[in-house]
């Protein structure tokens, strides 16, 4: 197991080199001059000049690069163009509010998702299982900026149980995880009923059943163990693609996390904001697949623990 | 030497395993390691042994679906090892293989009539106009009728779906048919069907067959000559009657004994083997029987036994074991 | 037969399957005892209906199959009327199961000794350190080397022949009166085979209990079994001890699958004996006996009627009109002696 985890964490090596290069591009893949964008459409050649030398532009790309990780491994991710402070400290509490966010809505998927599969697989073919498999589908095709603002129009402005937008307190929460959770639930339900459905006819299921197990526990026991195997996958790249698609949700509920504020950069061509924002939610996808092959691992005995 | 059809010499397959930091090379699964046998033409020879021991990579390697590590693999004064794709190609229309299970073999999207053609067109057998009436001729040689021709694999059962995996290995004329546990999945009564339409097949096109299964009842019946292997290596090497009647090494003994017979009256002394076969990755040293085998000493611990006949022995009748005299005669006793 | 008690007595069993198709009855009406501490060998080929009687037997059936009527008198007790919950407290404690699949028989996310203490746990409500610690002593009963280790291996970590062990102690934990296995050794190899023929015979004498041992292998039956149900198509066509039936088969199907077995101990020159033509589908079933589109001796009543299964005078029972006073083909034949004759004379 530790060789293993030693073996992955160097196999994220190339990963993270990749995404540095790319994140790196972003600057050159401006069409046109990039010192002249940020600066502005009316800034004058020596301006121009200035915001070249300030961002490093005229030293040769890989110098430039090289000044770019390394500024990244201290930390230093330069200076927001527009506020002039330090792009890694805009970032740091906006970054965690869309953590939580994302964190919330992974554990609301996961425990809605669960249940319902599980429910669903047990009652094959009952109108149980067409009722939340229908469900199923309607979360996963509803746009949730959507189902976002329904949420607001009903519970918020209707009955007035929620507050319409925020971060922070208990009630400000349930609105915005519901949303972004909706989706990821449905991924789950729809996966766990199918791997379910494969291991419940899987031999030891009739082995412990021949023991003499109680059906709950042969289900919940014997069976979900097995079933959570690809289920984990799932939960794993979800998490990835909440940190990303909080963007919407958090527009709509004007909550001031890392989605929001990379899209007010970009309309801004606030670029080292940009730049960092993008190079946090990377490396955290990175972390995150990290920990879900490790804790397949953990779960699938089968595997080789080489 | 001329009647030799296949000549294998010290053929080795092993199959490396990659591991640790870098995934470099750590060890080798040594599936088959230094074996040689030939088979005359128009015989059948089997390959008996338990799952690991090799039979089945044998079979492939000498098809070169795996390329063998090393050795030589001669067939009709070829050396298949030797020659390139496009010459092996050719070659492979002489030398047949049917599987265990012929629902994998063929493409479940193919009809029986394009399993054949593809077949004959691979190796271009024979101009296209006569393609067909082969192919009834084909079928009815298989014991299937002409409407079957037009059928998908899986509305067949599975002695049926055996007998178009023999009428595709037939398709193209070959001279050797290799049958990697062809029958080891069918029904008795099946079986015994497809058992005698092999044998049937050999008399009617002078077919040689390499004869690869762990049943050794089918062995006996289907074989001229019979080679025993375990853990990649051969131990006994003979023909039929010489021996399942008389046989030599431990290994053979107690495969022999260990089978159940149908005959509730002969409740003989089994003999039981300690253990689990070991691992082909490290095999025990010595005779690598030396782990379960009631008669090891030290000798057997350090020293490879070599196949060799000596008195009491059938010509050709080998064995790889340093006491066969010493068995024989009662002199060592089993220690359990 | 002398033996007093009946461990198990089957009556007119019928399991039925329900698909699109209809309904296809897998098991059809089958009937059979097993004598206390004796084994009862059932055989028969792929769908002959032995792997779903005696998962019926231990009301194992899934969606879409359905025990349609019939009795299974266990100790005199028929277990066709227990609730669910009294059926669990059988499965495991009185009667056990093994299975055919070593390898996929035993769940890979738990370690072996948990797979083995659960059944303590369950049946005799002991601690899980106490059923750990009966879990050791089965594995060492069961002939697996260095238990204490094996006990917190997973099954991944184990031989074939060891995963096999593994189920029989799991099986045997709490002392059952009847062990099922479903062909126990068709995925080992013959040397693990005879192993664990042996452990089974040694733990049957050892512990008292009664076997049913569902196989394809005639020389398996030979060699553990005391009496043997012969199945074809849903049905036994054959019951007798087991030396009976193999010194004097009766029914064709028998005699023509012990003519069409290869054996490594008998030279046997020429041709195998065949069967002609395949088992029927359970869905398209003839309609007199089922046997009679393969049977060399088939005579027009065996294609009209079924035949009941009938005692004979040495006690065995076959399902073959033959031998009743309705037979309407040849006289005289002796399907034993003349089977060859006319198999030939047909093709």
């Amino acid at each position: 197991m530790l060789t293993y985890t030693i073996r992955r964490i160097f196999q994220t090596i190339p990963v993270l080199i990749g995404v540095t290069i790319l994140v790196f591009s972003l600057m050159h893949l401006i069409p046109g001059d990039p010192a002249q964008i940020i600066a502005g459409e009316q800034a004058n050649q020596e301006q121009v000049e200035q915001m070249r030398e300030r961002l490093g532009l005229n030293e040769p790309l890989p110098v430039q690069y090289w000044n770019f990780v390394s500024g990244a491994v201290q930390g230093d991710l330069g200076n927001s163009i527009r506020s002039g402070r330090a792009v890694s400290s805009e970032i740091g509490a906006r970054f965690w509010v869309t953590v939580e966010l994302a964190l919330y809505s992974t554990i609301l998927s996961i425990f809605i998702g669960l249940i319902a599969g599980i429910i669903s697989a047990t009652k094959r073919g009952t109108v149980t299982d067409s009722l939340i498999m229908i469900v199923a589908l309607f979360g996963l095709s509803m746009p949730n900026f959507w189902l976002g603002l329904m949420l607001i129009q009903y519970f918020s402005l209707g009955f007035g149980w929620f507050p319409v937008s925020g971060w922070g307190s208990p009630q400000q929460l349930v609105l915005p995880v519901i949303t972004l959770g909706t989706a990821g639930a449905a991924i789950i339900a729809r996966m766990t009923r199918s791997s379910m459905l494969e291991v419940i006819h899987a031999d030891y299921i009739r082995t412990a059943r021949a023991k003499g197990v109680k059906e709950r526990y042969v289900i919940y026991k014997h069976a979900l163990r097995n079933a959570l195997i690809p289920v984990v996958t799932v939960v794993g790249l979800q998490f990835g693609a909440l940190l990303g698609g909080a963007v919407l949700t958090e527009t709509v509920f004007a909550i001031n996390g890392l989605g929001r504020f990379v899209v007010d950069a970009i309309r801004m061509r606030d670029f080292p904001i940009v730049q960092g924002s993008v190079l946090v939610l990377a490396l955290m996808f990175v972390v995150v697949n990290f920990l879900v092959d490790i804790s397949y691992r953990f779960l699938n005995k089968r595997i080789e623990l080489d | 030497m001329t009647t030799e059809l296949l000549q294998v010499k010290n053929l080795k397959q092993y199959f490396p395993i990659k591991g640790g930091l870098l995934g470099r090379k750590i060890n080798d699964v040594k599936a088959v390691d230094d074996i040689s046998f030939s088979i005359k033409a128009g015989e059948t020879l089997s390959i008996v042994g338990e799952s690991g021991c090799g039979k089945s990579t044998t079979g492939r390697a000498i098809l070169r679906l795996d390329e063998p590590t090393a050795g030589e693999i001669h067939f009709q004064g070829d050396d298949l090892l030797s020659l390139n794709k496009k010459e092996m190609r050719k070659k492979r229309k002489d030398l047949q293989i049917i599987f265990q299970d012929p629902y994998a073999s063929i493409n479940p999207r193919q009809t029986v009539r394009q399993v054949l053609n593809e077949a004959m067109e691979i190796q271009n057998v024979l101009p296209k106009e006569q393609r067909y009436d082969r192919m009834i001729e084909l079928l009815e040689t298989v014991g299937l009728g002409p409407d079957k021709l037009d059928r998908f694999p899986h509305e067949f059962s599975g002695g049926q779906r055996q007998r178009i995996g023999i009428a595709r290995a037939l398709a193209v004329d070959p001279k050797l048919i290799i049958c990697d546990e062809s029958v080891s999945a069918l029904d008795v009564s099946i079986q015994a069907q497809v058992l005698n339409l092999l044998k049937k097949l050999q008399r009617e096109f002078d077919l040689t067959y390499l004869f690869i299964s762990h049943d050794l009842g089918v062995v006996r019946h289907i074989s001229d000559r019979v080679v025993v292997m375990y853990l990649g290596k051969i131990v006994e090497i003979g023909d039929k009657k010489s021996l399942f009647d008389n046989p030599k090494h431990p290994y053979t003994k107690t495969l022999l004994s260990a089978i159940p017979v149908p005959d509730p009256k002969r409740k003989k002394d089994q003999i039981i083997l300690k253990g689990d076969v070991p691992s082909p990755i490290d095999p025990p040293t010595g005779c690598r029987f030396h782990t379960r085998c009631p008669f090891a000493t030290e000798r057997c611990v350090t020293e490879v036994p070599e196949l060799r006949n000596t008195t009491g022995m059938k010509n050709g009748h080998e064995s790889a074991c340093h006491y066969i005299e010493e068995i024989e005669s009662g002199e060592m006793k089993p220690k359990y | 037969m002398e033996s007093p008690k009946t461990i198990i007595k089957v009556d007119n069993l019928q399991t039925s399957f329900y698909t699109d198709k209809g309904e296809v009855k897998a098991v059809d009406g089958v009937s059979f005892e097993i004598p206390s501490g004796k084994t009862l060998g059932i055989v028969g080929e792929s769908g002959s209906g032995k792997s779903i009687t005696s998962l019926s037997v231990m009301r194992l059936i899934q969606d879409p199959g359905k025990i349609k009527g019939g009795q299974i008198l266990f100790n005199g007790e028929n277990l066709l009327d227990k609730s669910e919950a009294q059926m669990r407290r059988i499965r495991g404690n009185q009667i056990s199961m093994i299975f055919q699949e070593p390898m996929t028989s035993l769940n890979p996310v738990f370690t072996v000794g948990d797979q083995i203490a659960e059944a303590y746990m369950i049946h005799e409500g002991k601690s899980k350190k106490e059923a750990l610690r009966k879990a050791l002593d089965m594995l060492k009963l069961v002939g697996i080397p260095s238990p204490e280790q094996r006990l917190k291996q997973y099954p991944h970590e184990l031989s074939g022949g060891m995963r096999q062990r593994v189920m029989i102690a799991i099986a045997l934990a709490c002392n059952p009166e009847l062990l099922i296995a479903d062909e126990p050794t068709t995925a080992l190899d013959v040397t693990i085979q005879a192993q664990i023929l042996r452990l089974i015979n040694n733990l049957q004498e050892e512990l008292g209990m009664s076997v049913m041992l569902i196989t394809h292998d005639l020389g398996v039956v030979a060699e553990t079994c005391d009496y043997v149900a012969v199945m074809y198509a849903g049905k036994v066509v054959e019951y007798a001890d087991v030396e009976t039936l193999f010194e004097s088969p009766k029914h064709p199907y028998t005699v023509g699958l012990l003519k069409s077995l290869p054996r490594h101990d008998i030279d046997q020159e020429g041709e195998l004996e065949v069967i002609k033509g395949m088992v029927p589908t359970p869905d398209n079933l003839p309609k007199g006996c089922r046997f009679a589109p393969r049977c060399p001796f088939a005579s027009d009543i065996c294609a009209d009627r079924l035949p009941e299964l009938d005692e004979l005078e040495d006690n065995s029972q076959v399902r073959c009109w033959i031998y009743t006073d309705e037979w309407d083909g040849k006289s005289g034949v002796s399907v034993k002696d003349d089977y060859g004759t006319f198999a030939s004379k047909e093709s």
